[in-house]
């Protein structure tokens, strides 16, 4: 299944396929966000936003409207 | 003495950069540093051999070197400019061998910029504990560099980086053989036709980067523009190509060189402790408690804890002061010394053990990661009043100093929020407001009284006040939000480290700056206004002093000797200067309930607010009640008794009224003139001067006709 990382829940894993916003790309890319990795949605803060997910070894935190630029598909 | 060879030491956030700092110089170090500040490049001595010197140079973390917010610009403004004094003759690229593929990004574009590089391999033992064996000799030579394993907490390692370094010293080889994208050789050719010779990779950063960078002047920025224009150049998506292109390429690397014995074994991914604490720390709901709870500590720990060391301190400086009286003969030079010099000095002096408590409760929470918990956790909340996650730690810094707190606020991305946190900052309860409050809630608030018998009520208090001046922040934050109607993104893409023990010796090291900063900065200047006002009290106009004692002699001649003698001092300090001061502005801070003597005060406050307890001091132990003994501050001013009423002058409503007024009003040159230096403007300073102050005034007003 295909949708955005800001739809996953929290345990739920995925695989980076892309980005829509091309502003927060690099800086996603730089963090080891790439095309291909699987990540983990492992935390959500207080009210939902910000999440926190578990990329290439490390957690990384993001708001939700970040997450929903980068499409994720669900085993 | 000729140049020592210099070294830059570059790598992500938290890769243990500031730790390898630490042990290569020791205490060769010129830091200054508050804890959650290094926002500066730091530089110290690291000895190669007896006799053999280089120099460090400690740049903030970054994860590429493109910069994202302000405190990244630093690094490639020392990175891409030769010409820059703090140039390094190579670097050291520190890398978390546990998340190694991030970590060589950024080594990978360090050494394409032309700059000698090692590779100092850090955390391994975490690597391996985590399933992941590196082989870094077949690393060394698939990046054709010198790689170093260390472990840089426990110092380990620094011999064999040492040998990498000296042999990259002395051949000075940079591998930087080709452009990871190609471009046009005729966009390269135009860039050495226009800038000079440079490494291609070099030329790129200039062009792509020149807005962020100091060295070029607007003609050439505007040059750089109509290159990228004639040669249809689009930088972000260069980028973006770029570091796609790296990744593969250094993917290929560590598929090579890293073993994952977890692929292996098929192991299930283990919980690591960080993973256990998060759920605590980061809980719906558990996760604010335990926020509130640690404040709570915080604020506990600095009222009673250290009250017996204040104690101490401050009935050492009575007893001082009083048998410096006996044995000096009585003249206006042991007044000076005395009442003047030794009264604010232990101004300074007793606060100290509140100031090191609590700078002790914030570097420790940097310390262990637990702070990028709390931006987590109230990002949300902070961003509907115009804030940012990351504004928590200026706020939280603010509580110790708003000088490093504003520096702080360089990590904020997007201007916006930064420039609202850098306005709302000083009206966290800063250390220098502590001795105030302090003063002023042992006057008001009975000591022995608790709530629910456990917590104590000054305490309390005092807690209150803190809490008072983050509303208030938050609050004239969103208004600010309101006013400033840009729309800007700001974003919150942001590591959470993994939970590490506090070093205690990194944290002594800094509470021990920071307390010597604090003693030699405020006590400068509250010594330099503790003699002024002295001299401002002890003389007035003309020879009306001379004639007070005649008068008052002449007025009660009733009176015993002692209650003449006060009678005489209080008549003179009103007749002095700084009491014609004082009744110059009584008109204005009578509707806030304050006398005169109450007005010397704010006035020399305005400088800085610490000066305040000082000035309270000299003008007390002036204005009477010279002959009691081991006269502290404290009972000095509770003896104090308003004309008016014939009760205590500081009762609950002028207490409040005034501790109300100092917790809202900027009173601190230092901090108003960093405001400039962080908004390169002089408009947020003078904002932020009147809104505060105003503020502090109608607050007080107020307070003090609702209780009065």
């Amino acid at each position: 299944m295909s949708g955005t990382l800001a739809d996953l829940k929290v345990g739920e894993q995925a695989e980076i396929m892309g980005f829509t916003d091309e502003l927060l790309s690099l800086k996603l890319l730089e963090m080891g966000c790439l095309p291909g990795t699987v990540i983990e949605l492992t935390h959500q803060a207080p009210f939902g936003d910000p999440i926190a997910i578990k990329v290439s070894g490390y957690t990384l935190s993001m708001r939700k409207e970040e997450a929903a630029t980068i499409q994720v598909k669900t085993k | 003495m000729s140049k020592l060879p210099k070294i830059a030491l570059i790598g992500n956030p938290n890769a243990g950069k500031s730790s390898l700092f630490n042990s290569l110089t020791g205490l060769n170090q010129k830091t200054g540093n508050f804890p959650g500040v290094t926002m500066d490049k730091l530089t110290g001595i690291w000895e190669l051999e007896p006799n053999r010197k280089v120099e460090v140079l400690d740049l903030p973390g970054i994860y590429s070197i493109y910069p994202k917010s302000i405190d990244e610009e630093l690094v490639i403004n020392i990175l891409g400019n030769p010409a820059h004094a703090d140039y390094p003759d190579m670097a050291i690229v520190v890398a978390d061998a546990s998340n190694l593929k991030r970590n060589l990004l950024l080594f990978s574009q360090v050494r394409d910029l032309g700059i000698p590089t090692v590779l100092a391999l850090n955390m391994v033992d975490v690597a391996e504990n985590q399933g992941y064996v590196i082989n870094s000799i077949k690393l060394a030579r698939e990046l054709n560099i010198e790689v170093a394993e260390i472990n840089a907490k426990k110092g380990i390692g620094v011999n064999g980086l040492r040998l990498a370094v000296e042999k990259t010293l002395k051949n000075r080889y940079a591998s930087n053989d080709a452009l990871p994208l190609p471009v046009g050789d005729d966009l390269l050719a135009d860039i050495t036709a226009q800038y000079g010779e440079a490494d291609p990779y070099r030329s790129l950063l200039w062009l792509m980067e020149h807005d962020r960078m100091k060295m070029f002047s607007e003609e050439q920025r505007i040059g750089f523009d109509r290159l990228q224009e004639k040669h249809r150049f689009d930088a972000k998506s260069y980028k973006t190509s770029e570091t796609v292109k790296r990744y593969e390429a250094l993917s290929e690397i560590v598929e090579r060189c890293v073993i994952n014995l977890n692929r292996q074994w098929d192991a299930p991914p283990v919980k690591t402790m960080t993973d256990r604490l998060d759920s605590f720390f980061l809980h719906p709901v558990g996760g604010y408690l335990i926020f509130l709870g640690i404040l709570f500590l915080m604020f506990q720990a600095v009222f009673t804890w250290a009250a017996y060391p204040m104690d101490a301190i401050d009935g050492g400086v009575a007893q001082l002061n009083d048998y410096l009286k006996e044995i000096l003969p009585a003249s206006a030079l042991t007044g000076l010394l005395t009442d003047g010099l030794i009264a604010g000095i232990g101004g300074v002096l007793i606060f100290v053990p509140q100031i090191a408590f609590l700078f002790f409760f914030i570097s420790m929470l940097e310390e262990t990661g637990y702070m990028s918990r709390v931006m987590f956790i109230m990002d949300k909340l902070m961003r509907r009043f115009g804030l940012n996650g990351k504004s928590v730690v200026p706020l939280m810094s603010g509580v110790a100093c708003a000088v490093p707190a504003i520096m702080s606020t360089r990590s904020i991305g997007s201007w916006k929020d930064r420039l609202i946190t850098i306005m709302v900052t000083p009206l966290m309860s800063c250390s220098a407001r502590l001795p105030i409050y302090t003063v002023l809630i042992a006057l008001v608030v009975p000591e022995k009284s608790t709530l629910f018998g456990m917590f104590n009520l000054q305490g309390l208090a005092l807690f209150g006040l803190y809490l008072l001046g983050f509303f208030m922040a938050i609050l004239s934050a969103w208004v600010m939000k309101q006013l400033l109607q840009v729309k800007e993104k700001s974003y919150f893409i942001m590591e959470l480290p993994t939970y590490k023990g506090p070093r205690f010796k990194h944290m002594a090291l800094s509470i021990y700056n920071s307390v010597k900063a604090f003693v030699f900065e405020a006590g400068k200047i509250i010594v330099a206004i503790s003699i002024v006002l002295w001299v401002l009290a002890s003389y007035g106009p003309g020879d009306s002093l001379a004639t007070v004692e005649q008068s008052v002699r002449q007025a009660n001649p009733t009176l015993s000797a002692s209650e003449l003698a006060n009678k005489v001092a209080a008549e003179k300090l009103e007749q002095s200067y700084a009491g014609h001061f004082g009744h110059f502005i009584e008109p204005v801070i009578k509707p806030l309930g304050y006398d005169w003597k109450i007005g010397i005060a704010l006035i020399t406050s305005f400088a800085a607010r610490e000066v305040f307890v000082g000035t309270m001091s000299t003008i007390y132990s002036l204005g009477g009640e010279v002959d009691d003994e081991n006269a502290t501050i404290k009972n000095r001013m509770r003896a104090e008794i308003n004309p008016v009423t014939g009760k205590p002058l500081y009762d609950a409503a002028l207490g409040f009224s005034l501790l109300i007024f100092y917790a809202f009003a900027m009173q601190c040159m230092s901090t108003l003139a960093t405001t400039y230096r962080e908004t390169k403007s002089w408009k947020y300073p003078a904002i932020q001067f009147l809104y505060m102050t105003t503020l502090a005034y109608l607050s007080a007003f107020i307070v003090y006709q609702v209780l009065a």
